[in-house]
C-alpha cells in the first residue's frame, strides 16, 4: 500500500465511522502506540472535515497490561512509552485504533487498561491492517484493508510522523537459524 | 521524550520479539556508579511515563503480577519505604515488608544468615537499607533475586539521585551546565554522594557547600567545585539542594551547635537573593526547620520538596519495571 492509497484508505475509514455513528458527539479515538496514535489524529482531521465535529483522541500505552511481560523470568523489557488520555472516558463511545491486527493480544491488553481509565458506553476497533492468525475471540468493526499473510511474513506500516514515510509493506522473515 | 528513549535503545537480542525492548546491564541497581548516563535516561524516560499511572481512577497496572518483592530496611525510614511500598503495589507486585524491629537481627542472625534464608523463599527482587556501606552488594551476592539499594551507610542512595535528577529535569528540562549547590552535610550523606555521580555524568555544574568538618577529604578529587561560604555556593545557582544534618551519624563534634549552624549556613529567603530567579529548591528530607533550612523557604514557592516525594513513586515503578526483566547479559 502506498501513500496514496493508504490517504484514501483513512478517508473511506473516516466516512464508515460517521455512516455507524448517528452523532460523533460522544465519540473519542484512543490510538494504541506507536503507530495507532497517528492513525488515531489522521481520522480525527478527517471526521472533522466530513461531520464538522471535532473528534478527541488519546494515546494508550499497553505495555505494563502485556501478557508476555512476565513470561520470560530474564530478558530486558519493552519500552514504556505515556498513555495521554485527557478525557473523561466513562459513557464515551470509544474507538480504538491500532496499525496491525495479528494475534490480537495487544488489543486484549488496551482492554483490559481501557476499563482502568472508567466505564466506557461501548468500544469498537478500527485497524489499518488485518493480517489475521488471530489467537483470541477479538474482530475488527472497521478494516482498512485486508492481507492474508503467511506466519513468516511480517506486515510493517511506516507513517510520516513515525517513520518519515507513508507505506504498508509485507517483509519475508529472515529464516530462525 | 520518545527519541531520547530511542537514542538509549541497547540491540533488541531478547526474547521479546515484538515490540522493541530495553533493559538495565545488571540485575541489580546498587549504586549511580555502577550506570551509564543512557541508563540514567532510560530511567527517567521511563518514570516519567509511570507518573501517569498514579492520576488514574485505578491507580494500579498488572505488569509485576505474580512477582514477590521484600523491603529489607535494616534502618529507620518513613518516605524510602513508603514510596518503594506504593510503587511496588502500583505494579501488581506482592510485598513483604521486614524492618529491624521485626527481624530475627535482633535476636543476633548476621546479615548474610537473613538474606541466605530470605534467598531460599525466592523472592523476584530485594529492596535494602542497611547502616553499612555495601551491604546491597552483599545481599546481591548471596541471592539471584534483583536487588536494589535503598540506602547503605554513608555510600549510596540511587534512587533518591535518580528521582532528585527527574524533578530537576521537569523543571529545568536539561542537565548540561545547570549550576546545582549542594549545602549540609556532605560527609554523612549518601544521598550527595549518589547525586553527585549522576550530575556529574548529565554534565551538571556541581557546587559542594559545607563547614570544613562536614566536607569530604580529597573532594577534589570528584572534581567537584567546593566552598564554605553559602553565598558563594547560593550565587547564579539554577539548583539549590539543602541536605539534613545527620546528628544520629555524628560521633564527635563537627559543628558548634545546631544554632550556629543555621545562622552561617541555612538557607534563608534572605540568601536566596543571589540566586538565579528561577531556583529551585530540594530537599530529600526529613527536613530539620531551623538548621539547614528556614521554614519560609521549605513552605516557600522555589521549594519542590513535595514533587521529589510524588516523583519517588515514579522512579522506584520505572526502577522496578526494568529490573523485573531480569539480567540481560
Amino acid at each position: 500500500m502506498v501513500a496514496e492509497q493508504l490517504a484514501r484508505t483513512v478517508i473511506r475509514m473516516a466516512h464508515e465511522i460517521v455512516e455507524r455513528h448517528h452523532s460523533l458527539e460522544s465519540l473519542a479515538l484512543i490510538g494504541v502506540r506507536t503507530r495507532g496514535v497517528p492513525i488515531a489524529k489522521r481520522l480525527s482531521v478527517a471526521l472533522e472535515k466530513i461531520s464538522g465535529t471535532s473528534v478527541p483522541t488519546g494515546a494508550l500505552d499497553i505495555t505494563l497490561y502485556r501478557d508476555d511481560l512476565m513470561r520470560y523470568p530474564v530478558g530486558p523489557q519493552p519500552i514504556l512509552r505515556k498513555t495521554e488520555i485527557e478525557f473523561s472516558i466513562d459513557d464515551r463511545r470509544i474507538l480504538l485504533v491500532d496499525d496491525v491486527l495479528y494475534t490480537g493480544r495487544t488489543i486484549r491488553a488496551a482492554l483490559d487498561a481501557l476499563i482502568d481509565f472508567g466505564r466506557p458506553r461501548s468500544i469498537e476497533l478500527l485497524v489499518l491492517v488485518d493480517r489475521g492468525h488471530r489467537e483470541l475471540p477479538i474482530k475488527a468493526d472497521y478494516v482498512g484493508k485486508n492481507v492474508p499473510t503467511s506466519l513468516r511474513e511480517s506486515v510493517q506500516v511506516r507513517l510520516m510522523e513515525t517513520e518519515g514515510q507513508d507505506e504498508v509493506v509485507i517483509e519475508e522473515d529472515e529464516p530462525a537459524s | 521524550m520518545s527519541q531520547q528513549a530511542d537514542s538509549s535503545l541497547r540491540d533488541p537480542t531478547g526474547p521479546l520479539v515484538l515490540g522493541t525492548t530495553v533493559g538495565l546491564r545488571t540485575k541489580d541497581l546498587l549504586g549511580i556508579g555502577d550506570l551509564s548516563s543512557e541508563e540514567i535516561l532510560l530511567i527517567l524516560d521511563t518514570a516519567e511515563a509511570m507518573k501517569e499511572v498514579g492520576t488514574r481512577p485505578i491507580k494500579k497496572v498488572p505488569a509485576l503480577r505474580g512477582r514477590t518483592v521484600v523491603n529489607l530496611f535494616f534502618e529507620p525510614s518513613t518516605r524510602t519505604r513508603m514510596s518503594f511500598e506504593i510503587a511496588e503495589k502500583r505494579l501488581s507486585a506482592d510485598t513483604l515488608n521486614m524492618t529491624a524491629s521485626g527481624l530475627s537481627v535482633v535476636k543476633g542472625e548476621t546479615l548474610v544468615d537473613t538474606v541466605r534464608n530470605l534467598g531460599a523463599m525466592a523472592p523476584d527482587l530485594i529492596i535494602v537499607r542497611h547502616a553499612s556501606a555495601g551491604a546491597g552488594h552483599v545481599v546481591a551476592r548471596l541471592c539471584s533475586a534483583g536487588v536494589i539499594n535503598a540506602g547503605d551507610g554513608m555510600h549510596e542512595h540511587p534512587t533518591q539521585a535518580l528521582l532528585d535528577a527527574l524533578t530537576i529535569r521537569q523543571h529545568k528540562g536539561r542537565f548540561d551546565g545547570l549550576k546545582v549547590s549542594i549545602i549540609g552535610d556532605l560527609l554523612h550523606s549518601r544521598v550527595f554522594r549518589s547525586n553527585l555521580l549522576l550530575l556529574q555524568k548529565l554534565g551538571a555544574d556541581v557546587c559542594a557547600c559545607a563547614p570544613t568538618t562536614l566536607m569530604l577529604s580529597g573532594m577534589n578529587r570528584f572534581g567537584v567545585r567546593s566552598t564554605t561560604s553559602v553565598d558563594e555556593a547560593v550565587d547564579g545557582a539554577d539548583v539549590i539542594m539543602l541536605l539534613r544534618i545527620q546528628l544520629e551519624r555524628m560521633r564527635g563534634h563537627f559543628i558548634p551547635s545546631l544554632r550556629e549552624y543555621f545562622q552561617r549556613f541555612g538557607m534563608t529567603t534572605d540568601r536566596l537573593r543571589l540566586a538565579k530567579p528561577d531556583v529551585i529548591i530540594m530537599h530529600p528530607g526529613p527536613l530539620n526547620r531551623g538548621v539547614e533550612i528556614a521554614s519560609e523557604v521549605a513552605d516557600g514557592p522555589y521549594s519542590v520538596i513535595l514533587e521529589q516525594v510524588a516523583n519517588g513513586v515514579a522512579v522506584r515503578m520505572a526502577v522496578l519495571y526494568l529490573l523485573a526483566g531480569g539480567h540481560q547479559g
